[in-house]
């Protein structure tokens, strides 16, 4: 009953289970409490119900006082037109390009250095350590000056890969590695060691299989992150041809009253992939999100 | 086969190859993080000190002139950058303290043991599956004067909700709130895992009513989490763009041109990047006082565990 309760940040000790003793309440309260929390339900998922709703309405029907709350006789051919004419379908394949460098670039930096931090041992390592959490201090809107002379003079203005590049690596992503590398058994590296594993092969065989749920949090994390970004694809974008979903909804947000169901049909097809995904990976959301807000 | 690192050890990728030394290998993997760290992050961030002392040529191609100090100063001292400062706290109280709120309120509410709870807590979780822009559309269209719910129940103040000058940016702010609402449940919830139930059963067998729990029990023992996310939210705050420019463009009467977006309508419609790099030391220091004080209070809240 409580599968989806949030669980604890950090990979270890399991939250402890509260039993309460069950007494028996008066049935009205019950009834209050459910009610209370059905309201609440409704107002906070009323902006995505009426998105779906108008999404399926004729466009005149959804400046109709008084406002459909129902569509009756659905309009399917809506999301065809936002797929297609609206280049929904274009948007997502961006998006799903630049999402899965970023979350894969992410990843395999953050496993490199959270080893390295972890496991090696070399000079400046407290130093370089610092450096990689000062990487946390600098938001990332305080670069773009720059960072956007950088990205044309290096000719991937308006490429998948100035959309990717800059956030290939996080401070972040190396630190929570560089956690959930520490908590592996200096025994396990022992042993592996009188098997004949290097570092290189107990990384990847001992190491990032003990840390899954770490790396799976990050993986989530930064996937949420990169796939909601507004400004950078903004900035480096030109035209439709690279433009992901998010930009693809600004584009449809300027769209006349006529054409106003597809703006709402895009908006449901650039939420639904990250439904899915949360859906699915909700565990590793929630370690991601309250170990991730610390990135601020 | 414990062979010695100068044999030919079966780990490296490739056969016959020296064993890296440990620092080597060390460096190697930090390599790409810092390639980029350094790429996209500590040169354009150092390059801002840099730009910052040269004005911007009334059209570009011609040559920046070197003004020293003197654009730092103007910028700064300039009522369009206190204009703006102010939108973006005024922006912050607005948003973060009633999104802490509510996160809490849906956390506590949604922390009983109920039949079927966890469907609530889904449904309140649910906007982190949105995003900024996502929210913007949505909201936009429901305060749309023409095709909009809000100007139905009744909310139709003239000019429009986002072209009003004191309904604009409590507008934007309420997208806001909503699509963070998720994020906030969840710290929220994570927060609230961690309060020991017994002490919440103590109090009710004290006579304490929900009310007086919530307030004299369970707000307490979640204050770091609340400090906590009223820093990162703060922080959040401060970055705030993509609502601006989906909803309000800074409009109207400039009554929602919070600090990120001032940057980059400076750096993209103004082409000054002068100009757009003092704006982004301001933000870097305004960041960097919202982090020390959320490190002071880590510090306080590791006393408070010992």
């Amino acid at each position: 009953m409580t599968a989806g309760a949030p669980s604890i940040a950090v990979p270890g000790p399991a939250p402890a289970i509260v039993t309460r003793p069950r007494r028996s309440r008066p049935g009205l309260r019950l009834v209050g409490r459910y009610l209370l929390l059905s309201v609440l339900a409704l107002v906070v998922i009323f902006p995505i119900y009426i998105t779906v709703v108008n999404s399926l309405l004729p466009a005149p029907q959804i400046a109709a006082r008084p406002p459909k709350f129902f569509p009756s006789s659905p309009i399917w051919s809506t999301y065809d037109k936002a797929w297609s004419n609206g280049h929904f379908g274009h948007y997502l394949f961006n998006s799903a390009v630049v999402t899965t460098i970023i979350v894969v670039g992410q990843l395999l930096t953050a496993i490199l250095a959270g080893y390295a931090f972890a496991f090696l041992k070399f000079p400046f390592k407290r130093t370089l350590f610092v450096i990689f959490l000062a990487t946390l201090m600098i938001p990332f809107e305080v670069t773009i000056v720059q960072n956007l002379t950088t990205v044309v003079d290096l000719g991937l203005y308006d490429t998948y890969a100035g959309l990717a590049l800059p956030f290939l690596a996080t401070g972040f992503g190396a630190f929570l590695l560089r956690q959930a590398f520490l908590g592996i058994p200096r025994d396990l590296e022992d042993a592996a060691a009188l098997d004949g594993y290097g570092h290189w092969r107990f990384l990847w065989r001992v190491a990032v299989p003990l840390a899954r749920p770490a790396i799976g949090a990050l993986g989530v994390f930064a996937f949420l992150t990169a796939w909601n970004q507004y400004l950078w694809p903004l900035l480096v974008t030109k035209d439709d041809r690279l433009r992901t979903v998010q930009i693809g909804l600004r584009q449809l947000r300027s769209a006349s009253i006529e054409q106003v169901n597809v703006t709402f049909a895009g908006v449901v097809i650039a939420v639904i992939p990250l439904a899915i995904l949360l859906i699915v990976f909700q565990k590793q959301l929630i370690r991601g999100l309250t170990a991730g807000a610390i990135k601020g | 086969m414990t062979a010695p690192p100068t044999t030919d050890a079966p780990v490296t990728p490739g056969p016959r190859r020296r064993r890296l030394p440990d620092w080597g290998l060390g460096y190697l993997f930090l390599l790409p993080a810092l390639v980029i760290f350094g790429v996209f992050i500590f040169f354009p961030f150092a390059k801002n000190f840099e730009l910052a002392l040269y004005r911007s040529p009334p059209f570009p191609g011609l040559p920046r002139t070197y003004v020293g100090f003197r654009q730092i100063t103007d910028v700064l001292g300039s009522g369009d950058f206190r204009h703006s400062l102010w939108t973006t706290v005024l922006f912050g109280l607005l948003t973060v303290p009633t999104g802490i709120a509510l996160g809490l309120v849906l956390a506590v509410l949604a922390n009983q043991r109920l039949r079927g709870v966890a469907i609530y807590r889904t449904i309140f979780a649910s906007t982190v599956a949105t995003s900024v822009a996502v929210a913007s559309v949505i909201f936009g269209t429901l305060m749309n004067p023409q095709v909009g719910l809000l100007p139905w129940v009744g909310i139709n103040p003239s000019p429009a909700i986002l072209d009003n000058p004191s309904w604009a940016l409590p507008a934007v702010a309420i997208a806001t709130v909503w699509q963070n609402l998720g994020l906030s449940f969840i710290l929220m919830s994570a927060g609230l895992q961690a309060v020991p139930g017994d002490v919440l059963e103590a109090a009710e067998i004290d006579g304490a009513g929900p009310v007086t729990r919530f307030w004299r029990v369970t707000v307490p023992l979640l204050s770091p989490t609340i400090f906590f996310a009223v820093v990162v939210g703060s922080i959040f705050a401060f970055q705030t763009f993509g609502q601006i420019d989906l909803l309000t463009r800074g409009g109207p009467q400039n009554k929602t041109n919070v600090l990120t977006y001032f940057i980059v309508t400076q750096l993209r419609e103004h082409q000054n990047p002068g100009t757009a790099a003092v704006l982004s030391i301001a933000l870097f220091l305004i960041t960097l006082l919202l982090t020390l004080a959320q490190l002071r209070l880590l510090e306080r809240r590791v006393h408070y565990a010992r």
